[in-house]
């Protein structure tokens, strides 16, 4: 077990709060902690409801988290998603077909860009990003960044999101932390 | 029983073999000579023993003579079961589950086949109960090493994967289902196998046996049938008890993949 903290904070229904913060700070992990996914002692809260009293899978679809990297576990894409919304694959750029396609035979992007389909579909209430439009073209992160903040608006989603790109933070969000030494610091928004 | 005796020269005479075979893995330079060497001289200070142990517990039929050999030879293949994990639990669990899983399914079957199927006077009658019991456990130790052995290791090269499920709300079992299959089938197989070929490519070496000492063949067969079934029964159960309990530790009460639960050996 690691130290990142003490930390204290909350995001609220429908707001994009960006985090950043060297490779190492424990961003990762610190998301993968709110997921319930790493043994942590801090406490988690959604609408006041402790992680510890919410069944694990539960939690996890609630509170859900993209990795950095995806992983996938079957030949093809569709046998991953239990349901299909083709208007979404759409605004990610992809046809229908790509359901039938084998995994391996996509380029990291557009894996990238299918798992976020994937933990949609599970119509989660808070999202956690890492770095979602690392491995994406200017168009390609343009397109995600519409998604996401429809789906936020839509569902009143809250959404912590990692990033590298200062202008991507000015882009989305509504907060910006920095994650160094075991503190948030709070940065200031340029409009 | 009409059988023929061995006396020293005629196990000399096979000793020679093996020394003649050192000398050639030496002269190639295969870097066996010496295991070689020292797994015969192994094998024939560890069977000498076993006979002198076998000679006493014969002469002296006592059910706690039984139970000590019997838990000895559990304890002893419980640490092979370990051993042969390239990644295996960490602290007691190591040790334990293999234990535990041969224990349940291999004493249970013998109890079975000695108190039902051979019913010997007493029932605990060493002649009977230590080669059954021996035979059953070596092949459940089997079984279970190459079941866990191939679960720790599924879980551990699948660990994205497993995880990726559990982060989109699959349970636990959900998540480790594919791996567990695969290493239950892993622990299965070799039984399978030798059920498959039984008889047509090799001859077991118990019923081989039997009939050199002198048994009917088709008592002998018998015999076999029966060990075969039991020791399928005993090496199937015990698998797949080890690898759902093994795969069970490898989640915590969240439903956390626990990787740091194994350690590395080699």
């Amino acid at each position: 077990m690691r130290d990142i903290g003490p930390l204290d904070f909350s995001v609220a229904a429908g707001e994009c709060v960006c985090l950043s913060g060297a490779s190492g700070a424990g961003k990762s992990l610190l998301l993968r902690a709110l997921a319930d996914m790493e043994p942590h002692l801090g406490r988690v809260f959604l609408d006041g409801v402790g992680c510890e009293i919410v069944p694990a899978p539960q939690w996890r679809r609630n509170v859900a988290l993209l990795t950095a990297e995806s992983a996938w576990w079957h030949d093809r894409v569709g046998e991953h998603f239990s349901r299909v919304d083709e208007s979404l694959l759409a605004e990610l750029g992809f046809e229908k077909q790509v359901m039938g396609a084998d995994v391996h035979s996509l380029s990291t992007g557009e894996r990238q860009r299918l798992a976020l389909l994937r933990l949609l579909a599970g119509r989660p209430r808070v999202l956690l990003l890492d770095e979602p439009t690392a491995s994406l073209d200017p168009l390609n992160t343009e397109r995600v960044e519409h998604l996401l903040r429809r789906y936020r608006e839509e569902q009143d989603a809250g959404v912590l999101w990692v990033s590298h790109d200062p202008l991507q933070v000015r882009r989305v969000a509504h907060r910006h932390w920095h994650l160094e030494d075991g503190h948030l610091r709070e940065e200031i928004l340029s409009t | 029983m009409n059988i023929i005796r061995l006396d020293t020269w005629d196990l000399s005479l096979a000793a020679m073999l093996v020394l003649v075979l050192a000398g050639l893995s030496f002269r190639l330079q295969l870097g066996a000579s010496k295991q070689l060497l020292v797994a015969a001289l192994r094998t024939a200070v560890q069977l000498t023993l076993i006979g002198l142990v076998l000679k006493l517990i014969f002469a002296n039929v006592h059910l706690a003579w039984m139970l000590a050999m019997a838990t000895i030879m559990l304890l002893v293949a419980g640490r092979e079961v370990m051993v042969r994990q390239q990644r295996r639990f960490s602290g007691p669990w190591g040790y334990g589950l293999g234990t535990l899983s041969m224990f349940v399914s291999s004493f249970a079957v013998t109890l079975l086949a000695l108190l039902v199927m051979v019913k010997a006077e007493p029932w605990y009658t060493p002649q009977y109960a230590i080669p059954l019991l021996g035979m059953v456990l070596g092949n459940a130790m089997n079984g279970i090493a190459l079941g866990l052995d191939r679960l720790t290791q599924g879980a551990w090269q699948q660990r994205r994967a497993i995880e990726a499920q559990l982060l989109l709300g699959f349970a636990w079992h959900e998540a480790i289902a594919a791996t567990r299959m695969e290493a239950m089938r892993a622990g299965m197989m070799p039984i399978i196998n030798a059920m498959t070929a039984a008889g047509v490519v090799s001859l077991p070496g118990m019923m081989t046996g039997q009939i050199l000492a002198g048994t009917p063949p088709v008592e002998a067969v018998k015999y076999q049938i029966l060990i075969m079934f039991l020791i399928t029964a005993c090496t199937g159960f015990g698998t797949l008890m080890a690898v759902w309990l093994g795969s069970r530790h490898l989640f915590d009460e969240r439903q956390r993949l626990r990787l740091d639960r194994l350690q590395e050996t080699r």
